[in-house]
């Protein structure tokens, strides 16, 4: 294999955005949080033509996916052809999508604009992935839940492109209440005493597992808890390079911007460096230790479920 | 109340109503059985693979033909759960699989893997394929590509509202599955892997560890928001009923009403099915003179594993929804035992142990339709007449002298506290 997988990552503003690519990024996927789950930061129509025309404007050729992953009720799904018409007219490259509901607006509305399938923990199967690729999904993003095995098989038995996040927090649930608010209530306190909004350091530490920090925070669309711990697969990147495995994708929320560009200039060094020689390429424990000396220190680097065996 | 009313029932027929359907879960043959004779329309039960609970006893093909042939009797149908979301290892033996339900006279399957609807339509054209509530359904617009799929049923999210419902049945010509009793994540259906994260158990193949009704504290920056030692975060939600609202569901258009449970217990199954089944047929004997019967909502209540609420139908849920403290079974009653025949000359029924139960202890007994006595138990005796101090034994046979006469399948529960 040498073709170069995409390296893929999120932006909270258009200014890391510039960062990022400068760090050397590939792809970024951001949109609004009206139609995009857990962005770091918001990208109106306005910005993300901004984000577009920075992008496609750069040095080597930068792609801009807009994010309209999250379950849509009645009212967003009603405004889903306007937005999706306006993200085609703006050129994104590719739209991210986790409800049928924008596969079939999409169909009319952005006719042409690549669809990626991304519905998060239940993506799990190389015959989910046909499934949606033949109803237009050129690209599945893997559930995080999956291991190694399971993501090369799917690699091997689909002709879409695959997608997988090797670095940073992962959701492990959401919901649709506002949790933090409703407990709030329950300590007889306004919900406006704690500000539960991303990035506010809130945490939840479960009872048997005092070392674990759960990120928790709240938007108009409920609560999130995300990982303790940050997945990092920069040890074992050639296992998925090997793989042939198209987007490799970093995420960068609840980080700073200085942490996300060492990230990303990490794993673009790795990449290059396979893609240059695979068949002599080793990995440089400098990598890891320029992501380790920004690491916080209350978050594990993990290798996620990639060498796990779970039980059901 | 009168006995004639039963009658019918006990001949394995049923006046059957127009829709809306009363869908009950069946953990295991007996429950099936239960579940079909309290008024159950259908039932879901789950088969030894795919199904999202590993946990529960689950049917064989031979079990489900049993199950299957039992609810033709009454006219009912049975649906099977296939709704994990597969992985790679998992779609092996798939196609088998849905082939043996449909051969077993399986109606529906509930599948959430577009896998397992895709491969069901193709290999297994007899079975409906139902789309499970783990698919998240919340608008109009993908319940329309669900039916432009060939699906002729979608189960909703638990977060729509009536109104939402509302909308999505004036947009689209389809049936609406919608659940309308029992617990509830509290996330959207299949957008959680605690289980796997905590515990290496993948929730969405049936290995969920309930983690959400797990303690936990919330911190700010290092600070616990939480000064009080029993008063911890959680997300855990109290359950669902619906007993309350059956008017405004059926008038929205609900056309399947779905009870959650294939882990509880006989005993739930009869009570609650009981108690729907009662108040939909009153609603269509006089939908302009329905009223709620207090004895309904009481019966629900001595079912009830935690306390109640009436989830997103109607609004967002809030701190008054959720679990704080300490969850203790809330209602005071206990299954007894099963009432096997009655000798109409004696008065005495033969009852199948399932609880301890002695002289003096004060029971109830009930049956479909709403039969209701309460009694204290007098004399125990074993089946060749011998007294006894008490009835100790599981499925221990017993005879005792009941205030009404009684029928094989109705229950007698005892109060705990």
């Amino acid at each position: 294999m040498n073709t170069k997988p995409e390296l893929l990552t999120t932006a909270a503003s258009l200014g890391e955005l510039r960062k990022l690519m400068e760090a050397g990024a590939d792809a970024f996927i951001i949109g609004e949080s009206k139609y995009g789950a857990r962005l770091p930061g918001e990208f109106g129509l306005q910005e993300m033509a901004e984000a577009v025309e920075a992008a496609h404007g750069f040095v080597r050729p930068v792609r801009i996916y807009a994010a309209v992953n999250n379950l849509m009720d009645n009212a967003a799904a009603d405004s889903l052809p306007e937005y999706l018409g306006s993200l085609a007219q703006i050129g994104v490259d590719a739209i991210v999508f986790g409800d049928p509901s924008v596969l079939v607006t999409a169909r009319e509305a952005a006719p042409g604009v690549a669809l990626h399938w991304n519905a998060e923990m239940t993506s799990t199967s190389y015959a989910q992935a046909d499934y949606w690729g033949r109803r237009g999904a050129s690209r599945i993003v893997l559930a995080r839940e999956l291991n190694m095995e399971q993501i090369i098989e799917i690699k091997q038995r689909t002709s879409l492109e695959v997608q997988v996040q090797v670095h940073g927090m992962t959701n492990i649930y959401h919901s649709k209440r506002s949790l933090v608010d409703s407990y709030m209530g329950h300590l007889g306190k306004e919900p406006s005493e704690l500000d539960s909004r991303l990035g506010q350091g809130l945490y939840l530490m479960e009872e048997e597992r005092r070392d674990e920090r759960y990120p928790i925070y709240q938007d108009a669309h409920g609560t999130y808890m995300m990982s303790s711990d940050d997945v990092c697969m920069i040890e074992n990147l050639h296992e998925l390079m090997e793989a042939g495995i198209d987007s490799l994708r970093v995420e960068g929320l609840m980080k700073t911007t200085a942490y996300n560009e060492t990230v990303i200039r990490a794993y673009r060094a790795a990449i290059d460096a396979y893609a240059a020689d695979p068949a002599g390429y080793e990995f440089k424990e400098e990598w890891l230790d320029a992501i380790r000396a920004l690491q916080d220190p209350s978050r594990e680097l993990s290798y996620g479920f990639f060498f796990k065996e779970q039980v059901y | 109340m009168s006995m004639t009313s039963i009658k019918p029932l006990l001949k394995g027929k049923r006046h059957r109503l127009d829709r809306p359907e009363l869908l009950a879960p069946a953990g295991n043959l007996e429950k099936l059985k239960f579940a079909v004779h309290y008024g159950a329309d259908a039932v879901y039960i789950g088969g030894q693979k795919y199904g999202l609970r590993s946990g529960a006893d689950n049917f064989s093909f031979e079990e489900m033909r049993e199950g299957v042939e039992f609810a033709a009797r009454y006219g009912a149908k049975v649906f099977v759960a296939t709704n994990i979301y597969a992985h790679n290892e998992d779609i092996e033996g798939l196609e088998d699989y849905l082939r043996g339900l449909e051969a077993a006279g399986i109606a529906a399957i509930i599948a959430a893997d577009p896998a397992i609807v895709e491969t069901a339509q193709r290999v297994a054209p007899g079975l409906e394929v139902h789309l499970s509530t783990q698919q998240s359904v919340l608008n109009w617009r993908t319940v329309k590509f669900w039916k432009d799929e060939g699906l002729p049923r979608v189960v909703l999210a638990r977060e729509t509202s009536l109104e939402e419902i509302a909308e999505m049945k004036a947009h689209v010509d389809i049936e609406i599955e919608a659940f309308i009793h029992g617990a509830m994540c509290s996330s959207f259906s299949g957008r959680c892997v605690l289980s796997n994260h905590f515990t290496d158990r993948d929730s969405n193949r049936g290995g969920c560890c309930q983690s959400c009704r797990w303690k936990y504290d919330l911190y700010v920056d290092g600070d616990s928001v939480n000064t009080e030692q029993d008063s911890q975060f959680t997300m855990g939600s109290k359950d669902l009923c619906m007993i309350s609202h059956l008017p405004e569901l059926i008038e929205v258009g609900v056309d399947s009403f779905k009870i959650e449970g294939r882990m509880k217990s006989l005993h739930y199954v009869a009570t609650v099915v009981n108690a729907y089944r009662q108040a939909i047929d009153a609603y269509f004997a006089d939908p302009e003179g329905y009223e709620l019967k207090p004895e309904w909502v009481d019966e629900i209540n001595k079912s009830a594993n935690r306390p109640l609420n009436t989830g997103f139908f109607f609004d967002t849920p809030g701190t008054e929804d959720h679990i704080y403290e300490p969850e203790q079974k809330a209602a005071p009653y206990d299954f007894a035992g099963v009432v096997l025949s009655y000798d109409e000359a004696t008065g005495e029924a033969v009852i199948q142990q399932r609880n301890h139960f002695k002289p003096g202890t004060e029971v109830e007994f009930f049956g479909p339709g709403g039969t209701f006595f309460k009694q204290t138990v007098e004399e125990i005796r074993d089946l060749e007449g011998q007294l006894l101090d008490a009835a100790r034994h599981p499925l221990q046979q017993v005879r005792i002298r009941t205030a009404q006469p009684v029928h094989p399948m109705d229950m007698m529960r005892k109060r705990i506290r």
